[in-house]
């Protein structure tokens, strides 16, 4: 196999490394702020649930909620996730959806972790401002409150998200054709190695890219100092 | 007439009475400080007058005209304390600031948002923005800081940032500015200009209420003193009065452990 056709197969991969990636952090993001405020919710059956289960995601491995999502469904329910109608018999989504299902769960839990410490560590007293200066709950929220969470919080996302670049690479348990997936196949099937460290360089230049730009935003809010 | 009653305030925290029954009232102009040991109920009292707290007990009267009374349940709603609020305005011991805004913003912050809610808003927008803005500046004038427009809070000083605070309460024009120990998180050299802006509306004749440790600024600015002590008000009168001739014990005491 030549350096380029690697190259093409490698690239391929990564088209569903990025897909993964950007859809899961699109749906992890908000999510995660929904799960904030069930867990910091004052309906205490609500905020118990929610802390329950961000508990147990984040206890147990991602491996295995994989495992969950994409074979529970055939092995206990005797509907593997293949057949459903909605996939029209293309295994490849089935397999992309099981697995983006699981990331979204996975990272949404611990964006609300961070989102949860970083609105807790807003002092009171800007709450009391904002309302003695007769702001409603919302305009707090938005007009005061958010922009210090998310300056506080960009550092522990930033890392949150190079984790999940790498994470990608579980999917392969699940079949998705992910970079490492195809890297593993040409090593399976070829018989050589170093498309293996080869695509190890595609995580690094997106990683060093993502840094980059964590970089940059962090650097666009240190105007302030809250 | 008072412009502002308190009849018969009570509060407390779980078990602990903290307001047992509190009764005063100012005229419109006056200056009244609330002086008192730690943990007697000042900020309690401040609090609860901003809302911040909701009194277990008892009426607030502003202008003769019932503004909160705590027995009547259903005027709690958010909104309702909301619009309440915008009667009083309220300095913090530690500023609190908006950091991510600058000075000038900090200040107009809160008349934008009030603006957008007035139905003729849309059509004038430009001209009412204008207005607040201008009105901003010349109230930053006031406390000095009309050089320090575009700073951010963590660029001044701690008696800069108090008197950025002083100028975004008093945006909202309050009928009663309230002060919460303004210049205790403030070295004494930075307390006097914080304490000069105050004299300066003080002489304004704007209507304010002072808690303070500063007893030289009680004596020389507060038309009336309120003492407390334990939750309740031990003492009050005539500033000269008070501090010349305390009468209860406690007073005496007090004093003359602050001199
Ligand atoms: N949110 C609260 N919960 C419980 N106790 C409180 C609370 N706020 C104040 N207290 C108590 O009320 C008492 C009076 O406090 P405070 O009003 O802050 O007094 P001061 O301002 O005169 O020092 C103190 O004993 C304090 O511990
Ligand atoms: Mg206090």
């Amino acid at each position: 196999m030549s350096f380029l056709d690697v190259t093409l197969k490698l690239l391929s991969g990564f088209q569903d490394t990025l897909l993964l990636f950007f859809f899961t952090l699109l749906l992890a993001l908000p999510l995660g702020l929904v799960f904030t405020f069930g867990t910091m919710s004052k309906w205490k059956p609500l905020s118990f649930v929610t802390r329950g289960f961000v508990y147990i995601i984040r206890g147990t491995p991602l491996l295995l909620q994989l495992m969950v999502v994409v074979y529970i469904p055939g092995i206990v329910f005797n509907s593997p996730l293949v057949r459903w109608p909605i996939f029209a018999g293309n295994t490849n989504a089935a397999y992309f959806a099981g697995a983006l299902f699981a990331f979204v769960i996975n990272y949404a839990c611990y964006f609300s972790e961070i989102y949860r410490g970083g609105i807790e560590s807003i002092s009171q007293g800007q709450y009391e401002a904002g309302q003695v200066l007769g702001m409603t709950k919302s305009q707090i929220f938005f007009r005061i409150v958010l922009l210090q969470v998310i300056k506080r919080i960009m550092a522990p996302v930033a890392n949150e998200t190079i984790t999940l670049v790498k994470d990608t690479a579980l999917a392969a348990t699940v079949n998705v054709y992910e970079i490492y997936f195809m890297s593993r196949e040409i090593l399976n099937s070829e018989f050589i190695i170093w498309p293996l460290f080869y695509s190890g360089a595609f995580y690094l230049i997106f990683n060093a890219g993502l840094t980059w730009l964590f970089r940059h935003i962090e650097k666009k809010l240190s105007y302030f100092r809250s | 007439m008072a412009i502002f009653e308190a009849k018969n305030i009570y509060k407390k925290f779980g078990d602990t009475e903290v307001l047992k029954g509190i009764d005063f009232s100012m005229e419109k102009g006056e200056v009244l400080c609330i002086i008192g040991s730690s943990g007697s109920g000042k900020t309690t009292l401040l609090r609860c007058i901003n809302f911040l707290e909701t009194p277990d007990r008892g009426e607030f009267y502003l202008n003769g005209n019932l503004l909160f009374d705590a027995a009547d349940k259903k005027s709690h709603s958010d909104e309702e304390i909301r619009q309440k609020r915008l009667h009083l305005g309220l300095v913090f011991q530690s500023f609190n600031l908006f950091p991510q805004y600058t000075v000038l913003d900090n200040v107009c912050l809160a008349p934008l948002l009030l603006a957008k809610e007035s139905p003729d808003y849309k059509k004038n927008k430009k001209q009412i923005r204008e207005e607040i803005r201008a009105h901003a500046i010349e109230l930053l004038k006031k406390v000095g800081l009309e050089d320090k427009l575009d700073s951010y809070p963590c660029q001044i000083s701690g008696g800069q940032q108090q008197r950025v605070a002083i100028a975004r309460a008093l945006a909202l024009k309050p009928d009663i500015l309230c002060f919460d120990e303004p210049t205790s998180a403030l070295d004494p050299e930075i307390t006097v200009e914080v304490l000069a802006v105050m004299k300066n509306l003080a002489k304004e004749d704007t209507t304010m209420l002072v808690v303070t440790h500063e007893m030289g600024f009680a004596r020389e600015v507060s038309d009336k003193v309120i003492f407390m002590d334990n939750g309740v008000i031990a003492e009050m009168g005539d500033a000269e009065e008070v501090f010349t001739n305390p009468k209860s014990r406690r007073l005496q005491e007090f004093l003359s452990v602050m001199k």
